[in-house]
This record gives structure tokens, C-alpha cells and sequence, in this order.
């Protein structure tokens, strides 16, 4: 189907000094707790393997201190690994020299953070250009492109003010702009919404969402937050100590979790809002479609919930964009799915 | 003897100490006769450039020099009040007959902060760069800050005579020490996630230094140039002992001849330099803060 974009094979990130004998003992199946004890070295993240699709939206979930930062900063290598390998468009990154690895950088990846990480000293505008003048593009041609950026987060009139006198929502929505202006295919979104009240929050995720539909950017998007995660993901990789513990599309983490760890975060999750029609449907092969009901394949199940039971159909036929039957769902399966 | 020996501290005998001293000081002697004309060859440009500096303030007509100044002190500080006490604290300077002297005082003290700031500066940028450089020079620069200033002229003084090239040398290595530190300290504060993002971005060391780090260790950078001066005021009258001109020789001879009225108007016209310089960098430094945080709409 679709490509991978980036490929993550066997990547182990342990911090302290003498990171590669502590890399044996990882190996041998020293856990965390007892790497930190016994020898002093942090374990950042262990034996992670992860294929990453093009222009899809990987979540990447954990609680602090699980790995998040540590993982997404592999993509563009502002950390070393131990050991591993990380791979995008099938070159690896950690093969490349300072020059190449700049290109990299300023080509194919842009970075949200979640403390925002503006310049203090520059302008919305010279915030927003910052990666193009990196790369000496033609200051006209750079404007134009951070202007029409700036337009599209909303916040045209905003140009010459300091991040300082935006706020928190604001500037954040200068980071987005700083990033989308930049063009890679890369996007890197560390936490990069947690930071705000949720509200504001809610907004910002609904422009990145509009915004991708219309982009189609890898985007690896960290978060601590399931309802955040199952909005905004395409897949979720759930993080815990340095480990992964589970993969997947977001109906499988909600209905198939594979520890006590992920059962644990999504014991509480209403279901109805985070899980669409094309998550539980099964495809059709001359089932009785008649006095049927139609859902689109996006919606989620509390949108047409109501419908079901006030119309009691026989079956719901999902269908996509295009109108096409997709697949179907029934009433029993609708409803193992919402009883607890 | 034991008492002998505890109630006195057991030193060298004087033969090795004499012995020692003057191995040291033979030994430099030799240095200086072998390189003292290239020094002095190597500050030939910077001597030049002191005396036309002094010869234009001295000789260009005095309101002109004063229109100048005053000028300069209102761009820096943007203070009505400043520039009008600087006003005045000139004329009286002029009416007491120190015009002059004075003229020379502000030259000497103009090339000595451009020459700490063309030196402290990349020093205190590598100083942030490097862990090495940062270990090796904090001893020393400790060292100069402490060392009592008159011992910066002896060697000096063996090395190039007495002129204004030596003064000038002592000067400047008495008053760079804070800009070179807070060089470092500027750029070390700036926040880390600042710069992260600017890897991310792909900044080169050069982009990030010159457009991150140095603009927003700027204001730091400030109060290091506004110490530098402080400290170069001090020491020209110190300097002035080995033939700096300026407002430091007449103090100098006020001490030796006990003229209570010269060293005090002599010393007042020091007292009234500093605060201008002090508060015109101040607010100039103050502005460039203010600016960066955004409160220039
Ligand atoms: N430079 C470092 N030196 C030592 N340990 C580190 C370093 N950076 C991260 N760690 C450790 O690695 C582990 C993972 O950190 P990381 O920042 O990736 O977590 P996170 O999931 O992003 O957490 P948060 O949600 O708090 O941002 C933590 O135990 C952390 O203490
Ligand atoms: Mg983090």
C-alpha cells in the first residue's frame, strides 16, 4: 500500500558515560530500574522498531519519562542513538555527515516543540521565515511564503509583534507556521499541543487535522494524551520505560490491548467518540442490505449512534468519500463494541 | 633553635630568594630587549590611531566637539535629563580649565573599550564554545582581576617603556576581564531549547551564533562593556604614572605636591565622565533589552 517514509529498526538510546557496555547489559535484559541502581546509566529507549507511513499520522503515546522526546529527536538525529538504525526515503540518517545531515534537516523534516521554542528576538514574521533564511532563500520569496502561513494559522495582523506579547495558543500557532513554511514532508510534533489550555487546544488540533487533508505531511505527533492520540492518529505507538509496548491502528489499542499498561489507559475512553465506522466494519460479501443505513467510513460512532437506535435498520452500510459501499456493520457488532 | 624555628616562618635564605627574583627579572629584561620593538612595532596602528583621536577632539573646536558628544549621548540614552546634565558637567569640565586633559582622558578611554571589546568578545565567544578554553582562562582572568592594578605596569613598563602604548596595554588588560566573562555567561544562558529548535532547523555554528546566541547574550554583553569602562576610568589615573595623558597626571602631581583643590576638581571631572558613561550605556543596554522582549511596539 502506501510507502513507509521512515523506518526505525532496533534503536536503543541509553544516556551516561559509558553507554555501550551499558547497551550489553540492555541486551541481556536489564530492565530500567535496575540499569539506573545497579550502573548509573538511563535507559532512554530500548530495542524500538517502527515503520512509519507516508503522509499518515503516527501518534507516539506514553506517560513522562517514557521515551517520547528521546524517540521523536532519533527522526532528525538531534539525538545519537546507541545502537540502531533510523532510516527516511531509504537513506540513514545516522550515516550522514554535519553538511548532509543539515540539508537533511532544513529539506525534508520541520519540528514543533512543545515549550514552543520561539527566537525571543525575532518577529512573528522573522519567526515564521526562520528556516527559509537559514537557507539564504530570496528574502521576497521567503515573505511571501511565511505570510501566507501566518494567514493560514490565523494570524494575519500578528507579523511584527514578539512571541513574548502572544499567548501560549499564539505562539504555538507561530511554531505550526514556523514549521509548515519550512515544506518538508517531515513533521515533527513533540508534545507540541500540551502546553495549552484545552480549549485552545481543541482548536489547534483541528487546524492540524484541516490542515493535513490538505497537505498529506508524515507527521510523528507526540502526546501523553489518549482522547489527543485517538483524535489525531492515524496509528499509535504506546511507549513505556524505554519500551514499546503496542502498535496500531487506535481501535485495535482501544479493543485489543496487548498489556496491563495500555489496558490501563484506555479503560476509561468512551469509546463511541474515538472509534470510527472504518475501524470496526467488516467487509461485505452478500449480506442482506436492504432497509440499510448509510454512514460515512469517518464518522465516529456517536454521530450516528442515535440514528441506529431510533431507526432500527438492519444493517449500516459504510461507504467513503467517494460514495463507494466500503464495508457494513451490524447491530450486535455496534454493540459489543460500546458495552464495557 | 626549635623556638627559633617555630616563632619564625623557615624561609629561603635571602641569597636563593635575591637569587630567584633576579634570574626572573634578568630573564624578562632579555625578552623584552629581544621582542620589546616588535611589540611596539605590532601597536603601531593602534598608537596612530589613539593620537589622531586625541588631536581631533583636542584641536576640532570645542563646541563642535561638544555638539558631538551631546549628540552621541542622547542617541545612546535617549534622556533628555542625561544630556542635559552631561551638558553642564562639560562646561563646568571646560570653565575649570580641564577641556583638554579631559579631551585626552575620553580618547584614551575610547580606544581602550573598542580594543577590549575587538578582543573580549570572540575570547568570551570561545570561552562559551569550548570547555577547554573555559578552564583555562577563568584562572587567568581571575588572576587579573585580583592582581593589584599598579603590578600590571611593571612588566608593561620593562617591555615597552613608558608611553601611552604601555599605558594603554595596562589599561586594557585591567578592564577587559568583565566582558569577556559576561561574553561567556550571555551566551551561555541562552535558553537550550532556543538553540535545539535551531538545530532542527538546520543552523549552521555561524547561523546560530551570530543570529541566536551573540542577539540575545546582547544585553549581558552590555553590562560587561559597561563594567570594561568603569574599570578603564579607574586605572588611567593609575596609568597616568607611566605617561598616559589626561585627567590622571594632574591628580598625580596633586598627590606629590599636596594640592588639595586640584586633585579634588581634577578627580570630580573623573566622577562626572564615569556617570555619563555609565548611564549612557546603561540605558542603551537597556533599551536593546527592551526591544528584544518586545515592549518597542
Ligand atoms: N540528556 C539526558 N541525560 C540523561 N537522561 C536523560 C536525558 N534525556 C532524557 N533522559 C531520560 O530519558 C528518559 C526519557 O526521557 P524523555 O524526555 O524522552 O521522556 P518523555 O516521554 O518525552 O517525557 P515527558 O512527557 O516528560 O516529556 C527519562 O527517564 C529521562 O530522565
Ligand atoms: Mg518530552
Amino acid at each position: 500500500m502506501s510507502e513507509i517514509k521512515i523506518q526505525i529498526k532496533n534503536l536503543y538510546k541509553i544516556f551516561g558515560k559509558n553507554s555501550k557496555s551499558a547497551l550489553e547489559k540492555v541486551k541481556d535484559g536489564v530492565n530500567k530500574d535496575e540499569l539506573l541502581e545497579k550502573y548509573n546509566h538511563v535507559l532512554g529507549l530500548k530495542d524500538i522498531n517502527l515503520d512509519i507511513k507516508e503522509k499518515s499520522i503516527q501518534v507516539v503515546m506514553g506517560l513522562s519519562g517514557s521515551g517520547k522526546s528521546t524517540l521523536i529527536r532519533h527522526i532528525n538525529r538531534l539525538i545519537e542513538p546507541t545502537d540502531g538504525s533510523v532510516v527516511v526515503d531509504g537513506d540513514d540518517v545516522l550515516k550522514m555527515n554535519d553538511e548532509s545531515l543539515r540539508n537533511f534537516r532544513r529539506k525534508k523534516t520541520a519540528m514543533v516543540f512543545q515549550r514552543f521554542a520561539l527566537l525571543p528576538h525575532k518577529t512573528v514574521l522573522q519567526n515564521t521565515l526562520f528556516g527559509l533564511h537559514i537557507q539564504n532563500i530570496d528574502e521576497n520569496e521567503a515573505n511571501t511564503r511565511a505570510r501566507k502561513w501566518i494567514d493560514r494559522v490565523g494570524l494575519s495582523g500578528y507579523e511584527e509583534k514578539y512571541p513574548q506579547h502572544l499567548s501560549g495558543g499564539m505562539q504555538q500557532r507561530v511554531g505550526l507556521a514556523r514549521a509548515l513554511t519550512n515544506d518538508g514532508e517531515i513533521l515533527l510534533m513533540d508534545e507540541a499541543f500540551s502546553a495549552l489550555d484545552p480549549l485552545i487546544r481543541k482548536d489547534m488540533q483541528d487546524i492540524l487535522l484541516e490542515l493535513q487533508d490538505e497537505l498529506h505531511k508524515t507527521v510523528v505527533f507526540i502526546t501523553h494524551d489518549l482522547d489527543e492520540a485517538l483524535k489525531i492518529g492515524d496509528r499509535i505507538a504506546i511507549l513505556k520505560d524505554g519500551i514499546m509496548d503496542q502498535e496500531g491502528i487506535p481501535a485495535d489499542i482501544l479493543l485489543k490491548p496487548k498489556t496491563k499498561y495500555v489496558k490501563d489507559f484506555v479503560e476509561d475512553v468512551n469509546r463511541a467518540r474515538v472509534i470510527k465506522a472504518k475501524h470496526i466494519m467488516s467487509t461485505i460479501n452478500g449480506q442482506d442490505i436492504s432497509n440499510a443505513m448509510v454512514v460515512n467510513q469517518d464518522d465516529f460512532i456517536d454521530r450516528f449512534i442515535d440514528k441506529v437506535i431510533s431507526e432500527k435498520p438492519n444493517c449500516i452500510i459504510v461507504k467513503d468519500k467517494q460514495d463507494k459501499n466500503v464495508g457494513y456493520l451490524s447491530s450486535t457488532r455496534l454493540a459489543e463494541i460500546l458495552k464495557r | 633553635m626549635e623556638k627559633l624555628f617555630l616563632s619564625e616562618f623557615p624561609e629561603l635564605s635571602r641569597e636563593t630568594l635575591r637569587f630567584i627574583k633576579k634570574g626572573f627579572d634578568t630573564s624578562y629584561r632579555a625578552f623584552s630587549r629581544e621582542y620589546g620593538d616588535t611589540i611596539e612595532a605590532v601597536f603601531d596602528p593602534v598608537l596612530y590611531f589613539l593620537v589622531w583621536f586625541e588631536k581631533l577632539l583636542q584641536n576640532s573646536p570645542w563646541p563642535l566637539v561638544l555638539i558631538c558628544f551631546l549628540a552621541i549621548i542622547y542617541f545612546g540614552s535617549r534622556k533628555i535629563s542625561v544630556t542635559v546634565g552631561s551638558l553642564f558637567a562639560f562646561l563646568l569640565i571646560g570653565i575649570f580649565g580641564m577641556w583638554e586633559d579631559t579631551m585626552s582622558t575620553v580618547s584614551i578611554i575610547g580606544v581602550c573599550t573598542l580594543l577590549s571589546i575587538g578582543i573580549g568578545i570572540p575570547v568570551g565567544v570561545l570561552m562559551a564554545k569550548s570547555e577547554r578554553a573555559q578552564r583555562i582562562c577563568t584562572p587567568i582572568l581571575d588572576v587579573m582581576q585580583t592582581m593589584p592594578s599598579f603590578v600590571y605596569l611593571i612588566p608593561v613598563v620593562m617591555l615597552l617603556g613608558i608611553g601611552k602604548i604601555p599605558g594603554l596595554l595596562a589599561v586594557v588588560i585591567y578592564a577587559i576581564p568583565p566582558i569577556i566573562r559576561l561574553t561567556n555567561l550571555g551566551i551561555r544562558e541562552v535558553d537550550s531549547e532556543v538553540l535545539e529548535a535551531a538545530d532542527a532547523f538546520g543552523a549552521n555554528p555561524r547561523q546560530k551564533l551570530f543570529q541566536i546566541q551573540l542577539p540575545l547574550a546582547l544585553p549581558t554583553i552590555f553590562a560587561g562593556i559597561n563594567q570594561t569602562i568603569m574599570m578603564a576610568l579607574a586605572m588611567v589615573v593609575i596609568a597616568s604614572m607611566i605617561g598616559v595623558k589626561g585627567l590622571g597626571q594632574p591628580v598625580l602631581k596633586a598627590i606629590t605636591n599636596q594640592y588639595f583643590a586640584m586633585g579634588l576638581f581634577n578627580g570630580l571631572a573623573i566622577v562626572a565622565l564615569a556617570i555619563i558613561f555609565d548611564r549612557v550605556s546603561q540605558s542603551f543596554g537597556h533599551r536593546i533589552q527592551q526591544h528584544r522582549s518586545g515592549a518597542r511596539e
